[in-house]
């Protein structure tokens, strides 16, 4: 079994020893940083110390290098934006450093994502997002997309004051079978159950998974108005989308 | 020195008033409706609302001016009716006020984030404040209330944007129970709020909305540790939930106000109410408060 010190960054065995205090994440992530080149541990820290220019010079030094963008994209990015996660969910970095971690993030992914998609190497997963009809809150939105693009999704963000028309038109444009909605205010909370009701009317309830979050939001609620799943935060909703497309894969089994 | 904080200073426990949000929805205004709007569509609604919560015994109402600042109203196409609603929002509650009773000018969140997270810079969120607060001013305020802020660089350029009137400023930061304990989403601890908004001078410091009465007078009691300063704090009546179909807060006015003593023995100068408290919950507040 890989230990701590397997890992040749010492910035990165710090954060972990430091942050990780659950057995199974802390497990997880040695096993999967000491696999990790010591080019792409560099990376990573980079996206974990929210340091954009490092990770933007770091990508491309690392694409010229000849490392698969697939590769740089999932041991270097997503594997930092793993840890930041975890911290953010522990209340050891808040919204501030998150911010400036997407933004590292999305320095290295501008590199990336123009490779993966002329080499028509498919996302994790699709998913479209958006804050419900009348609510004008996307703080919380656009912190779970960030965790999602880090984590390897494709996102379709409809912004906010999203009416359910809008919802289908999305899914059915980008084929996409998970649904994101988010509320910041309990009076427009029952917009959701209305979006997923419009679902029903349109014959798609079936081929879509719904999730939900906001401030407001409570998993009673989301049974409810029989969404598939609640995320209480961002690193939730990103835990939430894998174990949905987990679900969509063994349906096809 | 104002009069409001020249009572408080005397030792006076003070009642602010309830939900406005919650109270406008059960009068007409739509899911998603521009609450700001109202303040020229239905003023007599506005207006009423002020006087239940004086009726009730509140000593002071807050405006009906939250999402007031350009950026919120411009999500409307309300954008170049900042001055005017604000205005409005301060006549009307003024309107319904009896002499010795004070109207709080409020000054929400404004929802973008400063640079270089964000895209608003400094002096571009500073102007944005103070054409609310000059809007606010216009309409006879006697304080502002700046609240549910959660980040310090935000809040300071309100406090300093509403300090050029003259007026007395109040700033209140909303907490959540997290694994290491209550920080704004920003990262703030009570204490250290208390302590940084006094710094950015600020006369009243306090928290409203986010969590329940219970951990409320846990988080004024961090801030009265931190800082001298009067301390203001509006509740929410509890997590909302639901209930055949209905968002329901579940805190009566019989359970808040038997927790009033609490927040008071905490720290708390004044006591109100947030989402889903009405004029009955400041009615009970009144009567612990004035025992």
């Amino acid at each position: 079994m890989a230990k701590l010190a397997d890992i040749e960054n010492e910035f990165i065995r710090q954060e972990i020893e430091e942050y990780i205090e659950r057995p199974d994440e802390r497990g997880h992530l040695i096993a999967l940083y000491s696999k990790i080149s010591p080019e792409m541990q560099t990376l990573a820290a980079g996206v974990i110390d929210g340091q954009h220019e490092a990770v933007d010079a770091g990508t491309q030094a690392a694409l010229e290098d000849g490392v698969e963008a697939l590769q740089i994209m999932d041991d270097g990015l997503i594997a930092g934006m793993a840890i930041v996660g975890i911290k953010f969910r522990e209340n050891f970095i808040f919204v501030p450093e998150v911010l400036s971690c997407a933004r590292a993030m999305k320095a290295g992914m501008k590199h990336i994502e123009p490779i993966l998609s002329a080499s028509g190497i498919e996302p994790v997963g699709k998913i479209i997002m958006g804050t419900v009809k009348g609510d004008m809150h996307d703080i919380g939105k656009n912190l779970c997309i960030m965790m999602l693009r880090g984590s390897g999704f494709e996102v379709i963000d409809l912004g906010v004051d999203t009416s359910p028309d809008d919802f289908i038109d999305a899914v059915e444009e980008h084929q996409a079978n998970i649904v994101g909605m988010s509320a910041l205010l309990t009076t427009t909370m029952p917009n959701m159950g209305r979006t997923i009701e419009a679902f029903i009317d349109a014959d798609l309830r079936d081929d879509v998974k719904f999730m939900v979050g906001g401030a407001p939001v409570t998993p009673e609620f989301a049974e409810d108005m029989d969404a598939d799943s609640y995320g209480d935060n961002a690193v939730e909703c990103v835990e939430v989308a894998k174990r949905m497309i987990e679900e969509f894969e063994a349906e096809q089994a | 020195m104002s009069d409001l904080l020249n009572r408080i200073n005397a030792g006076e426990i003070l009642v602010s008033d309830g939900a406005t949000g919650t109270y406008l929805q059960s009068n007409g205004l739509e899911p998603g409706g521009c609450p700001e709007e109202f303040n020229e569509s239905h003023s007599e609604v506005v207006r009423q609302m002020a006087a239940n919560y004086f009726a009730a015994g509140s000593d002071m109402v807050e405006t009906n001016s939250f999402g007031g600042s350009r950026y919120m109203l411009a999500k409307y196409d309300h954008g170049d009716r900042v001055f005017d609603f604000n205005r409005l929002a301060g006549e009307h509650a003024r309107a319904a006020a009896p002499e010795g009773h004070f109207v709080l000018g409020s000054i929400g969140p404004t929802g973008e984030f400063l640079e270089p997270n964000g895209t608003a810079s400094e002096e571009e969120m500073y102007e944005v404040f103070a054409e609310q607060a000059k809007g606010l001013a216009a309409g006879g305020v006697d304080a502002f209330c700046i609240e549910t802020m959660s980040d310090y660089a935000e809040t300071a350029l309100a406090i300093r944007a509403a300090k050029v009137t003259g007026l007395p400023v109040i700033a209140t930061m909303t907490f959540d129970k997290g694994p290491r304990g209550y920080f704004t989403m920003m990262g703030i601890t009570p204490a250290g709020a208390a302590e940084q908004l006094s710094e950015a001078g600020a006369d009243i410091v306090g928290s409203n909305c986010g969590i329940a009465i219970e951990q409320m007078v846990e988080i004024v009691r961090a801030m009265r540790e931190a800082t001298d300063k009067p301390i203001l704090t509006h509740v929410n009546a509890g997590i909302p939930k639901i209930e055949k179909g209905e968002i329901v807060y579940p805190h009566s006015p019989e359970h808040m106000a038997a927790r009033i003593p609490d927040l008071i023995e905490a720290g708390a100068n004044i006591v109100g109410g947030c989402c889903g408290t009405g004029p009955e919950h400041l009615q009970a507040f009144v009567n612990v408060v004035r025992e």
